[in-house]
């Protein structure tokens, strides 16, 4: 079988999908389209995830950094009213080929994720070396169970602080 | 034991995390050196991810979700920073800030 073919073939195609869409976030002059990159690069490293026999993993990557993480980012983008001094300084679009970068990396997962679902051989070989959620769920419950308490207190404070910061000024007093 | 050996794992890690501390160290928008803090952290959780896929232990994926964790934290404390810095200098430029006076 080609390379394209194997899991390598794939892990690789996956993994510089990442790191083209983290460079251009990188050096992004647009916020919103630099966000819109850091979703497919979130995407490719979960395809990586998946591909590493993580499944669990993967679907945590997208559901919570890609869909929650992220939709954080775009709100905040929207309370600075769109990054103006950004968007004023950069080049005025080009028509259409702002659209090639993102449309190529997100056709090529696509395509990379219909030929994983498609080829049933692929699939066999992706289920020997699993960690499925069963064995997750049953260490993060037992000997990581301080460990969760504490990313728990985590989160209360990153809550509270959030609260506290973005506040608006004039209702003053302090938390 | 995944197809996959451990040194391209490491070396895809390593090459996010420097593109991350790259972008944080030279942009001067606050909102992208946050963006790039992500990256870093994601590239973080490849690496634990691949040396957890090759011992077969779960131990890499509870780490990830830590991680996780940790960056959903640090993304609130640091977007509510920046609202903040939005509304008191109307600009998110970094070295606005290079003044510590209340």
């Amino acid at each position: 079988m080609s390379l394209f073919a194997s899991i390598e073939g794939l892990f690789y195609l996956a993994a510089s999908i990442a790191v083209i869409a983290s460079l251009k976030v990188v050096t992004g002059k647009n916020t919103v389209h630099a966000l819109l990159y850091l979703v497919i690069s979130l995407l490719a490293v979960a395809v990586c995830f998946y591909l590493m026999g993580a499944p669990f993993a993967a679907g945590l990557e997208v559901i919570v950094y890609a869909g929650a993480i992220l939709v954080l980012f775009v709100f905040a983008v929207m309370m600075f009213g769109l990054g103006v001094d950004e968007t004023i300084h950069a080049p005025q679009s080009r028509g259409l080929s702002l659209w090639f970068g993102p449309i190529l990396l997100g056709t090529l997962l696509l395509i990379e994720l219909v030929f994983v679902i498609d080829n049933s051989e692929l699939t066999l070989q992706l289920s020997h070396n699993v960690v499925d959620a069963k064995q997750v769920g049953i260490l993060l419950y037992g000997p990581y169970l301080l460990a969760v308490e504490i990313a728990s207190f985590l989160l209360l404070a990153g809550l509270v602080a959030g609260y506290h910061y973005a506040k608006p000024e004039h209702q003053g007093g302090r938390l | 034991m995944t197809d996959i050996p451990l040194v391209h794992v490491l070396i895809l890690s390593s090459l996010l995390f420097t593109i991350g501390f790259v972008g944080v160290v030279v942009r001067k928008n606050t909102l992208f050196m946050l963006m790039s803090l992500e990256v870093m952290l994601n590239a973080v959780g490849v690496a634990f991810i691949g040396a957890g896929s090759v011992w077969q232990e779960a131990d890499g994926q509870i780490m990830f979700m830590l991680i996780l964790t940790l960056a959903a934290a640090e993304v609130a404390v640091g977007l509510a920073l920046l609202i903040r810095m939005q509304r008191h200098y109307r600009t998110l430029d970094i070295d606005v800030l290079s003044k510590m006076k209340g």
